[in-house]
């Protein structure tokens, strides 16, 4: 066991509960893998409620207010209990800890627990830091990396300081400042298909940003962004290749990157 | 000149013109890189900044809460100075309040300080229609005057022209003066509009100007400008006329000091502006110049009916423009693509509410909701909010096209039944692996157009999170 | 336009789900009006007062104004002749007719051509008398009257601004605490028809967001600091 984690609630190791988020579940399952090694070498016992799909955001973020009401009910009641929620997303976070409340405020039945929700969850490398103090990564990479910094993780959680603390202990990692890192990449959940000529605009510019810093790998905290620069960079021949921050961390590189063939 | 139609409903059509404009794209790219380490730099030198944006915020929502008192202190005091008060619930009443004090000295023009009110009301072709010349003093402003084009930027009205089309409409224009030189030099041209415009402000029989804030203490107006043009507006003609709308009153001096601080800062990133000048009532007995009448026109125009609302942040708005300065969605399209008077995201914020949700439906929708608008603005208004307000309003009125309805309300009814959800994304996940087992990505998939269209879609590890945890979880058991 | 002034406030009240501020609600209202308070005023213009005209004259520098410290009255017709000289500008100012800048000894250097009263689009250089200096910004405060017209202020091409070191304050709340203080009335009608906050020569960056000085009001911006506080 390393980094301290505080004693759960009974006294034991703390019980995490891994919000997967739809796109890693779907798309890059991976990432959970990542998230459930890093939260276990961190102390943790993990626990991955069946009942989770999404934590409802394309219905919040187009305007449908009671589907999105009924899918925040749906993860606090599949959540009650952890001593914390862990969502390796910050937008997916976001949702959970901001958004929830202020969606149940008027719902005296599901208020408190909405709050409950909200102060148990972290985003995975802010729950890794902040939370936990972990410093033990025991993984080695050896390339030149770059970091985009996901807006509702910047924005809504403050988180900027701790995938680059932990991403500076992973061996032979070199990492070059993106310029830019906190400007949009485009993706924007459903935006990217509704308004698609100003989403590729956007990720146009974040993607020639990237290739000029030289970098190899390009990294990021939420599937949404990476699976949007991804498309883009390979898209235009870019040889950069692209991973969720937490593969990197746990050491889970063996698996081809996102968007690449051969595995 | 006739009012500018409102072409929000055409948002994507006037995006693709947008992108297709050369000068456009080389302007917002200046922006990107000018206005926003501007204002970074300077608000890096005033370690209070933030302790500043909270209580300003306080202050406009204190006199929110309170307008009705403040709006009516306001009024007293400016006629205890011997100006005018004109209430205007409509831009029509606005525009027929200030053709009537015109045509009350016999005005024929007009000079014209920068003034989204004025914008707003579409001012200057109503008093060309009635024989009256507005003039725009504001550089910004006179170009895009000569162009025949509305704003697109609220501080930085002709953000998009080049200075070579600056050269060409100074040709154009200024020919009449007698000017037949074509002048490139931007000090040049701003030197030629410099001299012609000074004679306007002699000429012109009234000056009407925006203002910034209204001081319920004094009755006082302010304007902030860099030019200097609104002063010469307002002290060389008979009559100054200012137009501006109800949520601009603060109680104090005090209080707008504390604002201006933020304003400028915010707006384009300097310290504080060149001029912020306030204006108390007509000249005093004794005064050697200034304005025989004042006249402070005060619209409405529904704002009224936003307090009390969920959008009654809005009205703390200061017209600072970072938003816009700041926002990806705005970088990419430019000002007009908004359709109206208000780009950017203060904008697809606010336009909703005088255009109608139908009309102007794309702008709250065209966002990624990146947050950078609601982080830089020094009024902290949640704009990204407002925004999704307004399209659970078009959602909730059926204005969101069915079959995105439909497919939202399909896929949240398929994810409220995990069980189902787990089975189709097994599946769906299995077909778009094998899809694109090739290549690791796909280049274009049917009903997918929007994301292929520009870039590849990756294709998923082949199965699900879900799946495979469930397999690990009976393997260890 | 009354009807629409009963409209809008009622829509008011309406939208805030109240009627008309009245009694202790009211006062309270009234008080704050009465009694204004600054909020918080930055560190940087807290300082001793020195120190403030230090800060003055280095933030009216650095926003491109230019200023000249001389030690008293008598100086500054010297120092006025002086800054046209080395920039080759006329020797014609318009002047506003200030009792404060009369009494200053023009006759010092008689080939200043002084003319008192507004300004004329001919005019190329004026010269006011600053109300107050705010140092956080580097910020002159102008108020005209009858003796101080505003437009002096804007047309000429140069303008001259003769501010005294004691009226140096730190930040805008002072000085128009010294406003409000100067005109003895408490019922807020102290303002006189403009005051002008002026912070560097006027400027645009209209034009491909280049800045240029000089737009519509003055190319350039000078003050003459004169001490005139024991030491
Ligand atoms: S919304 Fe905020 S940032 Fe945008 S113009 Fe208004 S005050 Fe400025």
């Amino acid at each position: 066991m390393s980094g301290g984690a505080p004693a759960g609630a009974a006294g034991g190791r703390p019980r995490v509960g891994l919000f997967v988020t739809c796109l890693v579940d779907l798309y890059r399952p991976t990432v959970g893998f990542a998230a459930v090694k890093l939260l276990e070498d961190a102390g943790c016992e993990v626990v991955v409620p069946e009942a989770q799909t999404c934590c409802g955001q394309p219905a919040y973020n187009s305007g449908d207010r009671p589907d999105a009401m009924a899918i925040a009910r749906q993860v606090i009641e599949a959540f009650r209990g952890f001593d914390y929620v862990v969502v390796p997303s910050g937008s997916c976070g976001g949702m959970l800890k901001d958004h929830y409340p202020a969606l149940l405020a008027g719902d005296p039945a599901m208020k408190d627990a909405a709050e409950d929700l909200a102060r148990r969850t972290f985003e995975l490398t802010s729950f890794l830091v902040d939370v936990l103090g972990f410093e033990n990564v025991r993984a080695s990479l050896a390339t030149s990396a770059t970091y985009h910094d996901s807006c509702s993780g910047l924005r809504e959680l403050g988180i900027k300081a701790q995938p680059r603390r932990l991403l500076a202990k992973v061996d032979g990692l070199e990492l070059k400042e993106l310029p830019g890192a906190e400007v949009c990449c485009g993706f924007g959940g459903t935006f990217c298909v509704k308004y698609p000529e100003i989403s590729t605009d956007i990720v146009a510019k974040k993607t020639a940003d990237i290739v000029a810093t030289g970098a190899s790998l390009l990294l990021a905290g939420d599937m949404g962004c990476l699976l949007n620069m991804a498309g883009r960079l390979k898209r235009e021949g870019a040889s950069v290749k692209v991973r969720h921050v937490a593969e990197v961390l746990a050491g889970m590189t063996d698996e081809p990157a996102i968007g690449e063939g051969g595995g | 000149m006739s009012a500018f139609p409102v072409t929000s409903r055409n948002f994507r059509k006037n995006t693709a013109k947008a992108h297709a404009d050369e000068n456009l794209r080389k302007a917002l790219k200046r922006m990107e890189s000018g206005a926003i380490v501007r204002r970074a730099a300077v608000v890096a030198e005033l370690p209070e900044f933030d302790a500043l944006r909270d209580e300003a915020l306080a202050i406009k929502n204190h006199v929110l809460g309170n307008l009705d008192f403040y709006l009516e202190r306001f009024e007293a005091q400016v006629k205890a100075q011997g100006g005018h008060v004109h209430w205007c619930a409509t831009p029509r009443q606005a525009r027929e309040t200030i053709l009537s004090i015109c045509q009350a000295v016999g005005a024929r023009t007009a000079t014209k300080g920068k003034s989204m009110i004025a914008e707003e009301i579409a001012l200057n072709p109503f008093l060309e229609e009635n024989g009256i010349e507005p003039v725009e003093t504001d550089l910004g402003e006179y170009i895009i005057q000569l162009a025949d084009e509305p704003p697109s930027h609220i501080i930085g009205p002709a953000l998009h022209k080049t200075k070579e089309q600056v050269t060409e409409l100074f040709h154009q224009h200024h020919r009449k003066y007698g000017r037949e030189e074509r002048v490139t030099d931007p000090q040049a041209l701003v030197n030629e509009a410099r001299e012609i415009l000074r004679q306007k402000y002699i000429d012109a029989d009234v000056g009407i100007t925006g203002a910034n804030f209204l001081i319920a203490e004094t009755g006082s107006t302010i304007i902030v400008t860099n030019e200097g043009n609104g002063d010469l507006t307002q002290m060389l003609p008979r009559v100054h006329v200012v137009i501006t709308s109800i949520e601009k009153v603060v109680p104090t001096l005090e209080d707008v000091s504390t604002i201006l601080r933020v304003l400028a800062r915010s707006a384009t990133g300097q310290e504080f502006s060149s001029y912020t000048t306030f204006s108390t009532g007509p000249k005093r007995a004794g005064d050697l110049d200034g304005p025989e009448q004042f006249h402070v026109v005060l619209l409405d125009n529904g704002r009224s009916d936003l307090l009390g609302t969920e959008m009654q942040d809005l009205l703390r708005c200061i017209r600072c423009g970072a938003c816009m300065n700041h926002c990806p969605v705005y970088h990419s399209v430019g000002g007009h693509a908004y359709g109206w008077v208000y780009p950017g995201p203060i904008g697809a914020a606010l336009d909703p509410h005088f255009l109608g949700i139908e009309e102007a439906q794309h702008l709250p929708n065209a966002s990624t909701f990146c947050g950078r608008c609601e982080s830089v603005c020094p009024m902290r208004i949640p704009l990204p909010d407002i925004m999704r307000h307004w399209r659970e309003r078009a959602f909730e009125s059926a204005v969101t096209p069915p079959q995105q309805r439909f497919g939202i309300r399909l896929w949240a009814w398929v994810a409220m039944r995990p069980a189902l959800y787990r089975a189709g994304a097994r599946l769906a996940m299995r077909l778009l692996a094998w899809l694109g087992r090739r290549e690791g990505r796909l280049s274009s998939l049917p009903f997918a157009g929007g994301w292929t269209a520009g870039r590849d879609l990756p294709a998923p590890q082949g199965r699900t999170f879900q799946e495979l945890w469930a397999a690990r979880r009976g393997a260890r058991k | 336009m009354s009807e629409a002034r009963e409209k809008i406030l009622r829509g008011i009240r309406r939208s805030l789900g109240r009627g008309p501020r009245l009694g202790e609600e009211r006062a309270a209202l009234q008080a704050r009006l009465a009694s204004p308070r600054p909020n918080l005023i930055p560190k940087r213009a807290r300082l001793p007062h020195a120190e403030q005209v230090v800060l003055f004259q280095a933030m009216a520098e650095k926003l491109d104004a230019t200023v000249a410290r001389v030690s008293s009255l008598a100086e500054v017709p010297d120092a006025v002749a002086e800054y046209l000289a080395a920039r080759n500008l006329p020797t014609t100012i318009r002047m506003s007719p200030d009792p404060e800048l009369d009494a200053i000894p023009w006759d010092r250097r008689p080939l200043l051509t002084l003319h008192r009263g507004r300004a004329a689009p001919e005019d190329l250089v004026g010269l006011t008398p600053a109300f107050a200096g705010i140092a956080e910004t580097g910020t002159l405060m102008f108020a005209s009257g009858a003796a101080r017209p505003a437009t002096i202020n804007f047309m000429p091409d140069t303008h001259i601004a003769v501010l005294r070191s004691s009226q140096v304050v730190g930040d805008y709340e002072t000085a128009f605490a010294r406003l409000r203080a100067a005109a003895g009335r408490e019922d807020g009608l102290f303002m006189p028809r403009t005051v002008n906050l002026v912070t560097g020569p006027s400027r645009t960056g209209d034009i491909e967001q280049t800045l240029i000085l000089g737009a519509h009001g003055p190319r350039r911006l000078h003050v003459v600091l004169v001490d005139d506080e024991a030491h």
